[in-house]
């Protein structure tokens, strides 16, 4: 660990923005949307005091702000972006098109609800919405993880050549001020190392189309080995977290087990909400309940049998999921009950709770409160709701 | 071609030595008259095939392998100094 890292108190958007000046990409198309704003706003002042060189290029919407950045990671270099909501929406065409093309674009999201009726508060409807484009997504519970996330996503996504999202929770992490710790630069850029692409459009010793079409005698194909680039992930994920931990002293995993060991009664959550439950999980302790919690931070891939692993004796457990699904169950809640089935004779009961939509506050008592609800898998509940 | 095999992000790498030349397209052939020629760049920027260069002298220069003879060279010179024959 260096002696040169300091303490700052940063939003989350500011931290994000901090660690966007220390990889200093080589270019970052962007387009403005509540809550990013403090993202963006933040570094296009660093870069206007000279104390980053990006090319900056300001579109005219989110579907061209992905495409520039497609075009730019395709010619070779480091291409970033920033976005919520209805942008995710408005890019949701490009997304595959950068998980397909297999550029490793990074994109730091401030999680929103969708319209209709608009609303520009925190839920990951947004992010969820988007989670089977073949970008990798990880969670942040603080202001810190967003800042350490940043590293971690680039570096996942250059070694496997998949795009990744680093998603904070809109305003709740991306426009609070908390305390955390940057790094020194000199730390972060041996940490990330210098762009060096397999395949670029400016290789003119290697002339090489990309995105050409593909019928049905190879698409197939293509697709199978984008599955192949995902399953890598997870492994890369481990070995990059350990690297991460050396020079931060903070060790990340696929995800977080807090009390879990002994827990007859666990909650699984992702986001700044899993902070509100580690503190309700400790008072519950107090009182002696053996409760516990699984902080979701990896979530595309997603983890199957490692959670399994880690939820294997919980026998209660509650899936508190800050998005919908219509017509379907929760979709966190469906990944954790179908990561459990194969733990073989066990019966599990697993309750789901929709939370949260629309940046409903969702407070310590609240997640006490549904500790102490009888949990069946029959329907599923909801937090906060009137 | 099993998906292990298979190009990463479906990318295709060319080999120019094997790649057809668009220059045996052309039906006509501009010429440039190097002697009218004032070097003034605009065939360089209209030419749509970006065939078109500056030599030592910074007189037009036609890349006759790529040159699909259009003949837009021809109309823009101020000139005159390009003008488009039978390709032989």
């Amino acid at each position: 660990m260096s002696k040169e890292n300091k303490n700052l108190a940063l939003t989350g958007g500011a931290a994000a923005a901090e660690a966007l000046r220390q990889i200093n990409p080589d270019v970052m198309p962007v387009y403005p949307i509540t809550p990013q704003t403090p993202i963006v706003e933040t570094f296009v002042k660093i870069v206007a005091d000279g104390e980053a060189d990006t090319e900056i290029i300001d579109v005219e919407s989110e579907h061209s702000a992905m495409s520039a950045a497609i075009g730019a990671q395709a010619a070779g270099v480091r291409a970033m972006t920033a976005s919520s909501s209805q942008g995710i929406m408005l890019m949701s065409e490009m997304l595959p098109i950068a998980s397909g093309m297999r550029l490793p674009i990074l994109m730091l999201v401030s999680a929103r609800a969708i319209s209709a009726p608009i609303n520009i508060h925190g839920d990951h409807q947004d992010v969820m919405a988007v989670r089977d484009l073949g970008w990798i997504q990880i969670f942040s519970e603080n202001v810190q993880e967003v800042y350490d996330n940043a590293f971690i996503a680039l570096k996942l996504a250059e070694k496997v050549r998949l795009p990744a999202m680093v998603i904070m929770d809109g305003f709740t992490t991306s426009h609070s001020v908390e305390n955390l710790e940057i790094l020194d630069n000199s730390t972060v850029k041996n940490f990330i190392g210098e762009y060096n692409p397999k395949n670029y459009l400016l290789d003119f010793e290697n002339p090489k189309t990309f995105g050409p079409v593909a019928l049905p005698n190879s698409y197939f194909e293509f697709k199978r080995a984008q599955i192949g680039a995902m399953d890598e992930v997870i492994e890369e994920y481990f070995d990059i977290c350990k690297n991460y931990a050396e020079i931060s002293g903070r060790d990340y995993g696929l995800f977080e087990s807090y009390k879990l060991e002994d827990a007859e009664k666990a909650i699984v959550a992702a986001g700044s909400t899993a902070g509100t439950a580690k503190m309700a999980v400790d008072e519950l302790r107090e009182q002696g309940e053996k409760v516990g919690l699984l902080k979701i931070k990896l979530f595309r891939p997603f983890s199957y049998h490692e959670i399994a692993k880690a939820l294997k004796n919980v026998k209660n457990i509650a899936v508190l999921d800050r998005t919908v699904s219509f017509g379907s169950r929760a979709p966190l809640c469906n990944e954790i009950k179908n990561s459990l089935y194969e733990i073989p004779d066990t019966k599990y009961n697993i309750q789901s709770y929709i939370y949260g939509l629309g940046g409903r506050e969702v407070l310590k008592d609240d997640i006490k409160k549904a500790f102490q609800d009888n949990w069946n898998e029959k329907e599923t509940k909801y937090i906060g709701l009137k | 071609m099993s998906w292990k095999e298979i190009e990463e992000g479906a990318t295709i790498g060319h080999d120019l030595t094997k790649s057809p030349k668009t220059g045996d397209w052309r039906y006509m052939k501009p010429r440039v008259d190097k002697k009218n020629c004032i070097g003034c760049g605009t065939c360089f920027s209209y030419c749509p095939e970006a065939a078109i260069d500056f030599d030592l002298e910074r007189k037009a220069d036609i890349d006759y392998d790529i040159c699909k003879g259009c003949g837009v060279c021809a109309s823009v010179c101020p000139k005159k100094a390009i003008r488009m024959a039978k390709n032989v």
